[in-house]
């Protein structure tokens, strides 16, 4: 593959002729935008990858990028791409999807995908409403809130999806901002280079339905210094990496530094990359365990039949130990 | 007495948990290695310890049994809730084997012997003046000329820990070997068979071979002193030399089909009967290929049956053979995911063991519930194959034909079987399960040649059969996208009317190449008396009992024929037409309450059936039971629907 290496890829290249109907001002497209610029600047090149979505305005995100989409079913994408990715690891995954389709329908796979820590990128864009389907609060929302559509504030709790994303076992924790691309491209491409099972968050208005946590509302400017809610940990010095082999006093510290910054909100929103765990074992890892050519003959491109198109299964050993002989 | 050689209905039974299945696979490998062919069945309740499990073995040496028998020739036991529920089915001539310790247990004592057992039986022994105990059933067992044997179970146990000094808990381990023992005793088997078949059970733990083929001579010293052989017409001999037979049940056969059918990715969320498929796999996973270098298959255990279905989907636009196995709660879940896959045409296999249904119904026992529901899972509309085997090699062969049809006609196959062949063991001479011969057809699968196309692909492109070349994920040169919307021939979405037309009329146009392609003899079977004008008509499992039924009426002199359709959707209207003319009287028999497959039957040709036999009662239909019925209806004298019950199963 070293005349593909020697390809420069651009943003170009992962752009579509096909008419994107999100409302003017959405959150999307700076996150739609991270993405293509993302992939370029890694070299992958559009038929490498594989994007995923689930259902919702964000879920149309494949539509919108030059390169296998897959459109999937609310709240189902995650176990879609894991199949794809389990198939094929060569395949560079994407999952997307928005906070109701990540944290509400789709939560039990949120879940049991951590304890998988397969080599895929899952980007949940949180905009704390159910845009599609007309503003009804989603499991982001906190408590009391009353966006526009409600007819009457939030009864419902809100999940701390990053608090979750941890809990679960992913192995690579982020948040970014729709509007912050700068910072947002470099996030995916950590992520994508992450490997194991990485979770982003990522920000964002929804100008139709969100009135309360908007583009002004991010940037700051009801605050009396004028300055962004949302600042870049690493900017701090913020170190998320629990080192392969790390001891059990390592790791909880990582853990307890991580938890502080999942529940800090309000005037200060932490943003970057918040925790890198790399002492867990990818599933492709476990698998190849079991199966010593998972690589090299993964399930996508096995050998399954001769040129004659004849199984060429031998299963001898099996019926062996079934068989009896008088 | 007529002597019973060779053709046997055993039975044994005890608390789950105890070691009733080894017990009988320890007798069905004993009688296999003797060349006798073996029909196993297994019934349980949803439980993992105490409550009552049996297990039936049909042996014969002429042929391989094709059905259970509701009556027992010899029953086997070592506690009393067995006797208290099994002993009213055995026969005149046969034996029961009890642990003397349970001769006389009052029915109250029997913790799980369920109240209307308890009082149908109680009520039978008034008749008879007997009281409600384990001591009135023996009574009524030998008034009917029953043998019962009174064995000492721990007495065995004491003398085996004796002789080769060991603990008695140890001993005490031998119980179901001893059990067997006593069968292979009465009957004069040769012992040398189940040394083999323990030596395959405890295959190189050479001490425990040792300590149950010791228990295994105790027990038949004792049987050969104290058994009134006389009174025992039953008898088993070695049969064949140099027999070699595979011995598996539907779980198993499915699975293996599935391996010889290029499976590679599996995905299942635990349930009862789907699971030990999966497990099967699981603990199969790599295999060599006659090309050389390694099979596998990846087996993924997931969160729900949401994300095995999906799953199994992503994996399968990647190119790999993919399934999931589930049953019909599990099924019930997937069917969002079902529509996907057929918008998408999506080659998927699910494959559906059916069960006491609706919602948790009887998990472990046997349906036929789901048929109409398989035919019709989804909203809207979409093409898809429902394939349904008939007994365990059918089920092999089926499994790994069904990723042929997925992948030639991009459709989900949904592969219906049942806790009846699942939990049914056979024997099956290896021929019947040949791997090299199995086809592999992977349609229009497009692999690409270009290093590096970025160009979109028109993955949906309509054609005259409806089936489009289908490149995979990751590939140069054929990009494209998957949308569970209408989409247009990119896979773009779209709601444009006539886009809409031609991509529903491409995707259903499938099911008339598919009803065109498939040959006849794939579709349905026919067997017994081809010309008969008594037709019996059914789907699934209930084959054997239906060819077992056949038999039993020729013997009688009735001839009949069975039409066993396998392909039931789409369904074969045309090629059953000439069956359903000459049907007089046409018989539907299958196991649900309503006739499902009646009804399609009547949808889709119009002709009703003249009797329908249908068994709801989660246990299978046997071959005697539905000779009864067919003699009724031969007769003239049977009502439209027969309902077959056994309240002792």
């Amino acid at each position: 593959m070293a005349i593909l290496e020697s390809i420069k890829v651009t943003r170009k290249e992962y752009q579509v002729d096909f008419p994107n109907d999100w409302c003017p001002g959405c959150g999307d497209f700076g996150i739609l935008s991270s993405i293509q610029q993302a992939l370029a600047g890694l070299g992958l090149l559009p038929h490498q990858v594989a994007i995923f979505g689930g259902i919702g305005c964000s879920g149309k995100t494949p539509y919108y990028v030059h390169a296998y989409g897959v459109h999937t079913l609310h709240g189902r994408v995650l176990p879609f791409a894991a199949g794809a990715k389990l198939a094929n690891p060569e395949l560079t995954v994407l999952a997307v999807g928005g906070d109701g389709d990540g944290m509400a329908i789709g939560a039990g796979h949120f879940v049991n995908m951590g304890r998988r820590n397969i080599d895929l990128t899952y980007i949940l864009f949180n905009n704390e409403v159910y845009g599609l389907t007309k503003g009804q609060a989603s499991p982001t929302l906190p408590l009391g809130l009353q966006t526009k559509s409600l007819p009457e504030p939030n009864i419902q709790g809100q999940v701390n999806a990053l608090m979750l994303a941890m809990t679960s076992g992913f192995t690579w924790i982020g948040r970014g901002y729709s509007y912050n691309v700068k910072q947002l491209v470099r996030l995916i491409q950590e992520a994508v280079q992450h490997p194991g099972l990485s979770y982003l968050e990522v920000l964002q208005p929804c100008p139709t339905y969100n009135n309360l946590h908007t583009r002004d509302w991010y940037a700051g400017k009801d605050r009396p210094d004028g300055q962004p809610r949302w600042y870049d940990v690493q900017e701090e010095g913020y170190d998320p990496v629990i080192p392969e082999g790390a001891d059990e006093e390592t790791v909880q510290a990582k853990l307890a530094q991580f938890v502080e910054k999942a529940h800090e909100w309000g005037d200060r929103i932490p943003t970057g990359v918040l925790l890198v765990n790399r002492n867990v074992s990818t599933f492709e890892e476990r698998i190849a365990q079991r199966i010593p050519d998972y690589r090299s003959a993964p399930p996508a491109k096995r050998p399954i039949a001769d040129d004659e198109g004849r199984s060429v299964a031998v299963l001898d050993a099996f019926f062996e130990e079934l068989a009896v002989e008088s | 007495m007529s002597s019973r050689h060779n053709d046997l209905s055993w039975r044994v039974g005890g608390p789950q948990g105890s070691g009733v299945d080894t017990a009988a696979r320890m007798f069905s490998y004993a009688c296999a290695f003797g060349g006798l062919y073996v029909l196993g069945r297994r019934e349980y309740y949803s439980n993992i310890m105490g409550r009552h499990s049996y297990y039936d073995v049909r042996v014969s040496a002429a042929q391989q049994p094709t059905s259970h028998r509701e009556t027992v020739d010899m029953l086997v036991s070592f506690e009393a809730e067995t006797l208290a529920r099994h002993t009213t089915s055995t026969v005149a001539g046969g034996v029961v084997i009890y642990n003397v310790k349970d001769e006389d247990i009052p029915f109250e004592r029997i913790t799980f012997l369920d109240r209307r057992l308890r009082e149908d039986l109680a009520s039978y022994l008034r008749e008879q003046e007997l009281p409600p105990t384990t001591a009135g059933l023996l009574e009524d067992a030998r008034r009917r000329g029953v043998q019962t044997f009174a064995f000492p179970y721990d007495e065995i146990i004491q003398a085996l820990a004796q002789k080769l000094d060991v603990h008695k808990s140890v001993a005490q381990r031998t119980l179901n070997t001893i059990a067997v023992a006593v069968s292979v005793g009465m009957l004069e088997y040769d012992p040398e068979c189940l040394v083999k078949a323990l030596e395959k059970i405890f295959s190189g733990r050479e001490k425990i071979v040792r300590l149950n083929v010791t228990a295994a001579e105790l027990t038949y010293e004792y049987v050969r002193e104290q058994f009134d052989f006389e009174h025992f017409a039953f008898r088993l001999s070695v049969n064949n030399q140099g027999k070699r037979m595979v011995v598996l049940n539907g779980n198993q056969a499915s699975a293996l089909g599935k391996l010889a059918g290029g499976l590679s990715f599996q995905t299942y969320y635990p349930i009862s009967p789907a699971t030990d498929e999966s497990v099967y796999l699981e603990g199969h996973h790599t295999f060599p290929l006659r090309t050389g270098g390694t099979g596998s298959v990846v087996v993924v255990q997931t969160e729900d049956e949401l994300s095995a279905i999906t799953m199994a989907a992503g994996a399968a636009l990647t190119g790999a053979r993919s399934s999931t196995a589930t049953s019909g709660p599990g099924f019930s879940l997937m069917v969002e995911a079902l529509g996907w896959t057929g918008i998408n045409e999506v080659p998927l296999v699910v494959t559906d063991y059916q069960r006491g249904s609706p919602s948790t119904g009887m998990p472990t026992r046997t349906e036929q519930g789901d048929l109409l529901f398989a035919v019709r899972a989804g909203h809207g509309e979409f093409p898809r194959i429902v394939l349904a085997s008939g007994d365990v090699v059918e089920t092999f062969h089926d499994a790994a034909q069904a990723f042929n049809y997925a992948e030639r006609y991009q459709v989900p196959v949904i592969h219906l079987l049942d806790k009846n062949l699942a939990s049914t063991t056979v024997t099956v001479p290896p021929a019947e399960l040949e791997v090299e011969g199995i086809k592999i057809e992977r349609g229009e699968l497009y692999i690409s040649t270009t290093q590096n196309g970025q160009d979109p692909f028109p993955r949906f492109q309509p054609t005259e059969t409806g089936v489009s070349p289908r490149p995979v994920l990751g590939q140069p040169g054929t990009l494209h996208w998957y949308t569970g919307g209408e989409h247009t021939v990119y896979g773009r979405v779209t709601e444009d009317p006539v886009v809409r037309e031609q991509q529903m009329e491409k995707r259903m146009r499938k099911l008339e190449v598919i009803a065109r392609e498939i040959p006849v003899e794939e579709k349905f079977r026919v067997y017994g008396d081809a010309d008969a004008p008594l037709t019996v008509m059914s789907w699934g499992s209930n084959k054997g009992a239906i060819l077992e039924a056949l038999e039993l009426l020729a013997a009688d002199g009735i001839a009949a024929r069975l039409v066993q359709v396998r392909l039931l959707w789409p369904f074969p209207s045309d090629e059953l037409r000439p069956y359903l003319e000459s049907a007089s009287p046409l018989v539907v028999a299958e196991c649900n309450y309503s006739g499902q497959f009646a009804r399609l039957l009547r949808e889709c040709t119009g002709r009703a059936c003249d009797y329908l036999i249908v068994k709801y009662n989660g246990r299978p239909m046997s071959g005697q039971a539905l000779r009864e019925a067919l003699k009724q209806i031969h007769a003239g004298r049977a009502e439209h629907r027969i309902v077959l019950r056994n309240p002792y199963e």
